[in-house]
């Protein structure tokens, strides 16, 4: 029996109380993210439990038990604050999936600052804006990566200080760095927690857009609610489950599910800190009879591109439920999984500014191979028409995915960009930016995004940024950005260029720029393949046909192109 | 070849001055090269000697050290 149970049970005179009177929480009481993760777990007669199994590249793994969570995220908290960060205050977290990472992402919630997760691939130009919009005082990174702050740091005139986890005095500090040894600090068994209130600030996890830069999409305490029960009925996590979430904390997969729900539940969960290959996966659930997987269809479908005689290697019989997120799971990867390990991957479907799961295929029900699922209780979601923003009234048509706002997770605001945010609302609905429609039994299947972000391996790309990122270097005098489908990511970036008269189109300039912007944005924003293009198709006023370029790359009919400049 | 690929890697990919690599350190299942920079060193290899790799032979797995490409290359060749 799955922990939903029944879900046409659930789902009668739903109230997200539940979930409040299971944590112990009343309206107004003090509600600490930090807290509940660690301490409440202790005082739940599980400080000997494991919490964290962490295993990088070569075996090497270190465990750390709910209590030590406990302490650890005490003595990071304190450490802060002698350094002099304050409440609300954004604490940017730029790390590799080590330890530190998730412990400091509960010692930073302790002391009532807000944590600014950021992927540790991301370049220069893609921190800088984001420690940039958020003002952030502090940020948390290893020695690998400090390099990135340094080149950065006198554009930042907020941040005070360069924390270093893992610096060996090698080499002097510079200006603002200061080094932490969790391993060499002295344990703080008593500590303060902030006050926090359900609305507090909690968590800042960026996100792309069509126009504009990255956006701040800002959490609060009180998104525990919907996080704690999302993680129990739709993940279906249990007392003695060993739980394996893929993704990095960098992106809000990484903290909802990659702390904040397995946590506050007391579940032991592994971390797998190396590069993909499909035998180390394997290996790795072997090794730790790993009971629970959340994982991404690109990882699935690289796992499926693997040899399958490489799964016949291992035992995973310990695996009891498979879910994937990110982006849409196509029905080959759930068949394929139903052949391999004899379950099927549950889709669940959510955004960083939900925060938490929308909809689902629950355990324990029919799985739709291909379909996103149904809604979870509490969670009213319809398919609105694009013309009019009223919800259709049959089942079967292509429309806008949206909800009613109200849930515990959703975000509470743009950071300092209020307007973007309203514009997320129309005739009291919330917009999810992406296309699906609904079938006679309320599953959702999903068809697209409604605007030009790019989703590439479960991570949203703004085209924005990248032909503004591009326009940055010497060669390049005009660029178009759009997807271009990939058979493993869904789709990936691709780059129309017209060079500068002085610069030549080959192979070594195409290169030049591909690493440019892997260094400057991220490996992800890097584009795949680069198109020399001049002129570049307008419209008569002067607006480059994005739209053009997308439907090339999908095979798609052009459409109307009266208002091109010429033809291509 | 194994030096010209990983004076490459080094400069292109390693962020670390401190980290030191040689021809076995694994790349993409230590994390060094993720699987989206790998289509640039992909790129690179192409570039430098002439050849065209099959997409099916550009597995994580050919890619992983600096010896296990240069295999890759001469097979290309």
């Amino acid at each position: 029996m799955s922990n939903i149970g029944s879900y046409e049970e659930r789902i009668k005179d739903f109230d997200w109380s539940v979930s409040e009177r299971e944590l112990g929480y009343k309206e107004g009481d003090v509600i600490n993210i930090g807290w509940y993760c660690s301490d409440r777990i202790c005082e739940m007669g599980k400080a000997g439990k494991t919490a964290l199994i962490w295993e990088e590249h070569g075996g090497n793994e270190k465990r750390f038990t709910f209590d030590e969570v406990r302490l650890t995220s005490n003595t990071i908290g304190h450490f802060l604050k002698k350094l002099g960060i304050q409440e609300k205050d954004r604490v940017c977290l730029f790390m590799d999936k080590i330890p530190e990472l998730y412990l400091s992402f509960l010692g930073i919630l302790k002391i009532g600052a807000i944590a600014q997760p950021l992927f540790s691939a991301f370049g220069d130009e893609a921190l800088f804006i984001r420690m940039e919009n958020a003002e952030t005082s502090a940020i948390i990174t290893q020695k690998k990566h400090v390099s990135k702050a340094r080149r950065i740091r006198d554009k930042l005139p907020a941040l005070k200080h360069i924390i270093i986890v893992d610096d060996a005095g090698r080499k002097p500090l510079q200006e603002r760095e200061v080094a932490f040894s969790l391993e060499n600090a002295t344990p703080i068994e008593d500590f303060e927690i902030a006050q926090t209130r359900a609305e507090s600030p909690s968590v800042l996890h960026y996100t792309s857009g069509t126009t504009g830069q990255p956006k701040g999409v800002q959490h609060v305490h009180y998104s525990l609610i919907s996080q704690y029960l999302t993680a129990k009925w739709a993940l279906d996590l249990r007392e003695d489950d060993v739980y394996w979430c893929t993704a990095d904390p960098g992106w809000v997969t990484g903290t909802s599910y990659g702390i904040i729900g397995p946590w506050s539940l007391g579940i032991t969960q592994c971390v797998l800190d190396t590069g993909f290959s499909a035998e180390s996966w394997y290996k790795f659930i072997e090794k730790h009879r790993v009971s629970l997987w959340y994982s991404a269809p690109t990882a699935i479908r690289s796992l499926m591109k693997a040899d399958n005689e490489l799964i016949k290697k291992y035992d995973l019989s310990s695996l009891r439920h498979l879910t994937s997120v990110g982006e849409p799971l196509n029905a080959e990867a759930v068949i394929w999984s139903e052949k391999v390990f004899r379950k099927p991957f549950h889709d669940t479907y959510w955004q960083t500014e939900t925060g938490s799961i929308m909809i689902t295929n629950f355990p324990g029900m029919k799985v739709k191979p291909g379909s996103m699922g149904i809604t979870f209780p509490g969670i009213k979601g319809t398919i609105l028409d694009p013309e009019t923003y009223e919800p259709y009234d049959e089942p079967g048509k292509v429309g806008l995915i949206a909800f009613k706002p109200g849930w515990p997770a959703m975000m509470r605001t743009y950071w300092r960009n209020e307007e973007t945010y309203k514009a997320k609302f129309i005739n009291g609905w919330y917009l999810s930016g992406d296309r699906s429609s609904i079938d006679k039994e309320g599953y959702f299947w999903f068809t697209g995004r409604d605007d030009d972000v790019i989703n590439t391996g479960g991570h949203l790309v703004s085209p924005f940024e990248v032909e503004s990122a591009l326009l940055e270097h010497e060669a390049v005098a005009e660029s178009a950005v759009v997807s271009k489908p990939d058979e493993l990511n869904m789709e990936v970036v691709k780059a129309f260029v017209t060079l500068k008269p002085d610069h030549m189109p080959n192979n070594d300039t195409e290169l030049k720029i591909m690493n440019f912007i892997r260094k400057k944005l991220s490996p992800l924003a890097m584009p795949q393949e680069i198109e020399f293009m001049d002129p570049l198709p307008k419209t008569r006023s002067g607006k480059i046909m994005r739209r053009l370029l997308h439907a090339k790359e999908w095979g798609e009919e052009i459409g109307d192109t009266s208002t091109l400049e010429e033809d291509e | 070849m194994q030096k010209v690929i990983l004076e490459y890697v080094e400069e292109e990919y390693l962020e670390d001055d401190d980290e030191e690599l040689d021809v076995d350190t694994p790349l993409i299942s230590g994390g060094i090269v993720d699987s989206f920079s790998m289509v640039s060193l992909k790129r690179f290899i192409e570039n430098k000697y002439n050849i065209t790799i099959p997409d099916d032979k550009a597995t994580p797995e050919a890619f992983d050290t600096v010896t296990k490409i240069c295999v890759l290359v001469k097979e290309s060749t």
